[in-house]
């Protein structure tokens, strides 16, 4: 144990072995928040989804928004994680673990989302029983399990040889530890298979992650009504999906450098580097949102119309032009001026996209089911108490489950900081000479 | 290959409500009540939509019942995960409530809003008692349900005809919405039988069917409503 402390990466260890008072209240609260949506999630199956605000034609409202969003969040992680792992960009190393746990959490809420939505969760089973494959919503299923699955490997495989190091210098769940290091001590063909495991799974899990946000873009484009009946829904999801997944990372990130003093690993660098990734994010955003739009608007063909205007005009004008200006206007101008780049910055910038993106998927959702092709009446869609519970329920489990998570195991990456330590260094340094032009060989042919 | 499928003459319908009414009693529609209702979460399978056209005071007021069109390349039936909804041989779109998972995915992918979701459980008062259709199956909450055409009539006529061993008439399997029109401007038959009002109904110059674009080939026709 004293060992340990000497350690120069004892800060890692630390959350797991010491936890203060801040950490129980919050686990309280979030507990509480928790418990409270199960209740709410209780009486709706007693009663039936009439407890929302979902009328006649609004069908889907807040868990199908959720839905989207929680599964979107989650692409930041282990794409961004794959990425730069596959391009060997060496600041990686602080944050790949904390972008894979979002993405398992994370999809592990909002894959529950479909089914609180379900009039009959007794029956879900029948997705398998009587699975029809021609329907989005099996791609969906599909492509969710899987990538759960991939994501969770993903999360898992370069946990071993943390687990390892935690068995062998801690005493807090032993068993645990040991059960899930796998007899992982560190030999050289070890190191060899982890590191084949790590490089076969990065490759198979970043078409993995972009088939999952464009099948759910395929639930509403795969149908004729106005609004979601788009070509460019694939990708424009899976552009919404990487961006808000990359703010909730810098949110994340923000958070635990201050709550468990991470400064000395994240650094000021670090934010600004991932910040890039949100800026260019930002503009694509805005690129697919205005070529989306363009065409709707110049085509100006009537239902088409009707649902631009509710949005640009409407009763969901608020809302829209919120959308706009948290998740254009905002990020691009911190992100864009230096001064303004700084963490506090950064976390604003990623603060406005993530609430910005949620305003996206209701904004995508709502207007299109509130404007239907027949002139019947449509009640406007008014969530209800149950559904802001079960939203609070979702992003306060999100919250637990993270916290609990960094007690149990490293956030950061503790074996991949020093190799980075040990060998990184060196290899940086032979990969940049290996690109320069050799000064020898310039020299004879001139 | 027989083809169900409905005329309704939009210069006729007065907008009166009678197929709305008929339809509740027949397929066992629970009232929501004013509440629930008033949260446009009636369940009538049988809707009449007003069209207005000009301002006022020079307003013309169309009415259209609108049943579930039983399209022929239906979009919901296409979305369903659980083949809780099909297209079945004679042309109509069914609804299987035992099956049905509660996604709503048919009724977000319907262009025509044909389909109601039960909310609650329903609620069928006492005083229906004696009144309710036997023959049509109660659906409990969280079920997706939508007009029939009055599928059960056309069993009990299917098996009517066999005993009485002679083909199926036009007479014998009328929707109830079509047989309570005080202004009789609802025909429904066999669209593909040239014996049928309907196979000629439908190629009357003033025909016309909802969103025809759309390509979802309805099977329930209009005939345009003219100034006279």
């Amino acid at each position: 144990m004293d060992a340990l402390r000497k350690d120069p990466d004892y800060t890692l260890y630390r959350p797991i072995l010491e936890s203060d008072r801040r950490f129980y209240w919050a686990i309280g609260f979030l507990g509480a928040v928790v418990v409270w949506a199960i209740v709410m999630y209780i009486r709706q199956l007693v009663y039936g989804l009439g407890v929302t605000g979902l009328n006649r034609t609004v069908t889907w409202g807040f868990y199908i928004i959720n839905f989207v969003f929680f599964i979107g969040v989650s692409h930041a992680g282990t794409l961004i994680s794959a990425i730069l792992r596959l391009s060997q960009a060496e600041w990686r190393r602080p944050i790949t673990r904390m972008a894979e746990v979002i993405t398992a959490i994370v999809l592990a809420i909002g894959g529950l989302h479909p089914i609180i939505d379900l009039g009959r969760p007794d029956r879900v089973l029948n997705v398998f029983f009587y699975g029809r494959l021609q329907s989005p919503l099996l791609w969906d299923v599909t492509a969710i399990s899987l990538y759960f699955t991939a994501s969770t490997v993903y999360l898992y495989v370069p946990l071993i040889p943390d687990i390892a190091l935690l068995r062998d210098h801690t005493t807090k769940f032993k068993k645990l530890y040991t059960w899930l290091s796998w007899g992982y001590v560190g030999t050289e063909r070890q190191k060899h298979v982890l590191e084949r495991a790590m490089s076969i799974l990065m490759v198979v899990v970043i078409p993995v992650a972009v088939s999952v946000h464009t099948v759910i873009s395929y639930i509403f484009s795969m149908t004729l009504q106005s609004g979601w009946h788009s070509t460019i829904f694939g990708p424009y999801f899976v552009t919404g999906a990487i961006f808000s997944g990359t703010a909730t990372l810098l949110v994340v990130m923000i958070f635990f450098r201050k709550f468990y003093h991470l400064e000395n690993y994240l650094k000021e660098i670090h934010f600004q580097y991932l910040s890039v990734l949100l800026l260019v994010f930002a503009l694509l955003w805005g690129y697919f949102t205005f070529s989306e739009f363009l065409t709707g608007i110049y085509g100006n063909e009537p239902m088409e119309m009707r649902v631009i205007q509710f949005k640009f005009s409407g009763a969901y004008a608020p809302f829209f032009w919120m959308m706009v200006l948290l998740n254009f206007v905002i990020p691009v101008i911190i992100l864009a001026f230096k001064k303004l780049k700084k963490i506090p910055g950064i976390l604003v910038a990623s603060f406005s996209v993530i609430i910005g993106m949620w305003l996206e998927r209701l904004i995508i959702i709502v207007p299109s089911l509130s404007n239907p092709r027949l002139p019947v009446v449509s009640e406007p869609y008014i969530p209800s108490l149950t559904e802001w519970s079960l939203f609070a329920g979702g992003v306060a489990a999100f919250c637990m489950m993270f916290l609990l998570f960094s007690k149990v195991f490293p956030l950061i990456s503790i074996w991949e900081i020093k190799d980075g330590r040990a060998e990184g260094l060196e290899a940086v340094k032979e990969r940049l000479e290996s690109y320069l032009p050799d000064t020898d060989v310039a020299g004879e042919g001139a | 290959m027989t083809k169900w499928g409905m005329v309704i003459d939009l210069n006729k319908c007065t907008g009166c409500g009678a197929c709305v009414n008929a339809c509740r009693i027949e397929n066992n529609i629970p009232n929501v009540g004013e509440e629930e209702a008033q949260k446009g979460r009636a369940l009538d399978w049988m809707q009449i939509v007003t069209e207005y056209e000009g301002e006022y005071p020079d307003v013309r007021v169309t009415h259209i019942p609108r049943p579930c069109f039983q399209c022929d390349n239906p979009p919901c039936t296409k979305v369903c995960p659980v083949h809780a909804t099909f297209l079945n041989e004679e042309g109509l779109v069914g609804q299987v409530y035992y099956r049905c998972i509660g996604c709503r995915f048919c009724m977000a992918a319907c262009p025509y809003s044909a389909k109601k979701f039960n909310y609650f459980e329903p609620d069928i008062p006492e005083s229906y008692e004696g009144i309710r259709n036997p023959d049509v199956t109660r659906r409990m909450k969280g079920v997706v349900e939508k007009c029939s055409f009055c599928h059960h009539r056309l069993s009990l006529a299917k098996d009517l005809a066999r005993f009485e061993n002679r083909e199926l008439r036009e007479e014998d399997f009328q929707p109830a919405c079509v047989e309570s029109c005080p202004a009789d401007a609802m025909t429904f038959g066999d669209l593909e039988n040239p014996d049928h009002r309907v196979a000629t109904l439908i190629h009357s110059s003033r025909a016309f069917r909802l969103d025809e674009e759309l390509g979802t080939d309805p099977k329930v026709y209009y005939l345009k409503k003219e100034d006279k």
